[in-house]
């Protein structure tokens, strides 16, 4: 494969700024999806100590608002750049590196990633084939190939991933509990998330209801309401901001083969993160080794583990015995999901995993913060397997 | 009709072009995958060309029809209105002997009983009177 120098773009751009809105499930957010987002933009703005006519980039999430209409929300008069990733929930981790390609070239100077829904008081994800089957990833292959034969929903095709690994690896219901429980855990120490002050044991795991074997209710994410969004700069440009800046080392996106066909892989295992995560780590020079934290898109439980095991965080076949023992729980060899993820903070679509990871960095995560954490790793993961990733470091 | 009537009925293929030769040959009991016709390479989904050597020639081919479980997963809270009475399910991946995979449903195993390995023949179920889906039975 034909790459660039693989340091091209490393230290070339950071994240200046992050904003979150709270995050509910009833009565719901009570505002449009374009309104809630536009709250976490303000947010973003004012923790970068950027105006709105600054951004000159946005990026936003697919079928969740354009950027035309975000600019003249904002009053950005002069949008220079504009683009959506078609990654799903990998779109906003990939779109660090697109962002970072567009102000390291002065393509743009700022660029906006936002990002928000009412996942649970609006659509809801696992109806997405009954309300609208062209919009489901696959498309018309999920239409005519998947959906006669009863699979309609993410956890239902990715069920398929983890019950095969299951039977060639000997991954265990207790393994994917591990994750439950390392994000519950996490979510106690995090005010903002939505399953803080509501505990769970391994009993509460393995006695929730099977939804899909091998996923049972715990191994699903939330369904929330609620919006993100963080803003990219060239490095020169953030030293002169208001926060720290937290630099992107290397990020990478990726596809498995075939990208819209899960049956038909040859590597049923490969995800967009098995050719992604070695592009990332080797633009940034550094190893999963070295990695502080990590915030892995945990749609559901075995995702984290495959993602573990992709990114080469563990070998293909280990990331079940990797997760084991608090392993991924702060104080562990590797905490993973901090602020709870999707799984025990809220679904804010791979944008919260960004976020978090920035407070990280910043060492501004309270009860939760890894102490010392100077890299970090974030995750994406969307439609049948694509994957994104980032290494970012704190700027001293 | 309603649209809620129109959402109790199983979601079918729409029958246009590849698709619809797919299943007209499952109308005539026989399933037949696409081979391509320069390196012999069995393909499914449908795709217009053989990705593995570039040739636009091909062949409805048929299968065995004999395979093995490759995996499956065991839908117990339907997600979609059109599954509300089916649950428990199994939505199974076979491996054929040509080595192409298939989603379908293995209609005479609980699934419970169920498991990764087991070996299964294809038959035939028609739905409407234009459209046959295979489906899997123990072999």
């Amino acid at each position: 494969m034909t790459q660039l120098a693989p340091n091209v773009l490393r230290d070339a751009a950071c994240i200046v700024g992050i904003g979150e809105t709270a995050v509910c499930r009833k009565p719901g957010s009570g505002l449009s999806v374009m309104a809630l987002q536009l709250k976490a933009v303000a947010a973003a703005l004012e923790d970068a100590g950027l105006r709105a006519r600054d951004i000159d980039g946005i990026m936003p999430f697919p079928n969740l608002g354009r950027a035309e209409a975000f600019a003249a929300s904002l009053g950005c008069e002069n949008l220079r750049f504009a683009a959506t990733l078609n990654l799903g929930g990998a779109s906003p981790v990939a779109a660090l590196r697109m962002a970072a390609m567009a102000v390291a070239t002065g393509v743009a100077n700022h660029v906006l990633v936002p990002g928000g829904w009412n996942g649970y008081s609006g659509a809801r994800t696992r109806e997405i084939a009954a309300n609208d089957v062209e919009s489901i990833p696959g498309a018309a292959i999920a239409r005519d190939w998947y959906l006669p034969y009863g699979l309609s929903a993410p956890p239902q095709w990715y069920a398929l991933m983890a019950q095969r690994h299951m039977h060639e690896y000997g991954t265990r219901a207790e393994q994917l509990g591990a994750v439950a429980l390392a994000m519950r855990r996490h979510a106690q120490l995090n005010p903002g998330a939505l399953m803080c002050g509501k505990p769970m044991t391994m009993a509460d795991y393995l006695a929730s209801p099977m939804i899909t074997a091998p996923y049972r209710m715990l191994d699903c994410c939330l369904e929330t309401d609620g919006a993100a969004a963080y803003i990219v700069s060239s490095t020169a440009r953030a030293r002169d901001l208001r926060q720290r800046p937290v630099s992107i080392m290397g990020a990478a996106s990726g596809q498995p083969y075939p990208a819209d066909d899960i049956i038909n892989r040859k590597d049923f295992h490969r995800t967009g993160l098995t050719t992604a995560a070695p592009e990332a780590f080797a633009m940034a020079g550094v190893t999963p080794a070295d990695a502080d934290f990590a915030q892995v898109y945990d749609c559901f439980t075995f995702e984290v583990i495959q993602q573990l095991e992709e990114a080469g965080f563990c070998r293909r076949g280990e990331g079940g015995a990797f997760v084991e023992n608090g392993a991924i729980e702060l104080g562990g060899r590797l905490p993973v999901n901090t602020h709870g993820g999707l799984l025990s903070q809220a679904h804010l679509l791979g944008i919260g995993h960004v976020v978090e990871a920035v407070r990280q960095l910043r060492g501004e995560a309270g009860a939760r913060q890894v102490k010392d954490a100077e890299i970090g790793v974030v995750t994406g993961w969307g439609d049948f397997g694509d994957g994104s990733i980032a290494i970012l470091r704190r700027v001293n | 009709m309603g649209s809620t009537e129109a959402k109790l009925v199983r979601p079918l293929p729409l029958m246009e072009g590849m698709t619809k030769e797919f299943h007209d040959w499952c109308a005539r009991g026989e399933l037949r995958f696409q081979r391509c016709r320069a390196c012999g390479e069995f393909r499914h989904v449908p795709r217009e060309l053989c990705a593995a050597c570039g040739s636009f020639e091909w062949e409805w081919a048929r299968s065995s029809g004999r395979g093995t479980v490759f995996t499956f997963t065991v839908v117990a809270r339907a997600l979609h209105p059109a599954f509300a009475q089916a649950v428990p399910y199994a939505a199974a991946v076979i491996e054929l002997e040509e080595g192409v995979r298939f989603l379908g449903n293995v209609v005479d195993c609980p699934p419970d009983d169920l498991r990764i390995g087991m070996p299964v023949r294809v038959d035939f179920e028609k739905q409407t009177d234009s459209i046959t889906l295979p489906v899997f039975r123990r072999a």
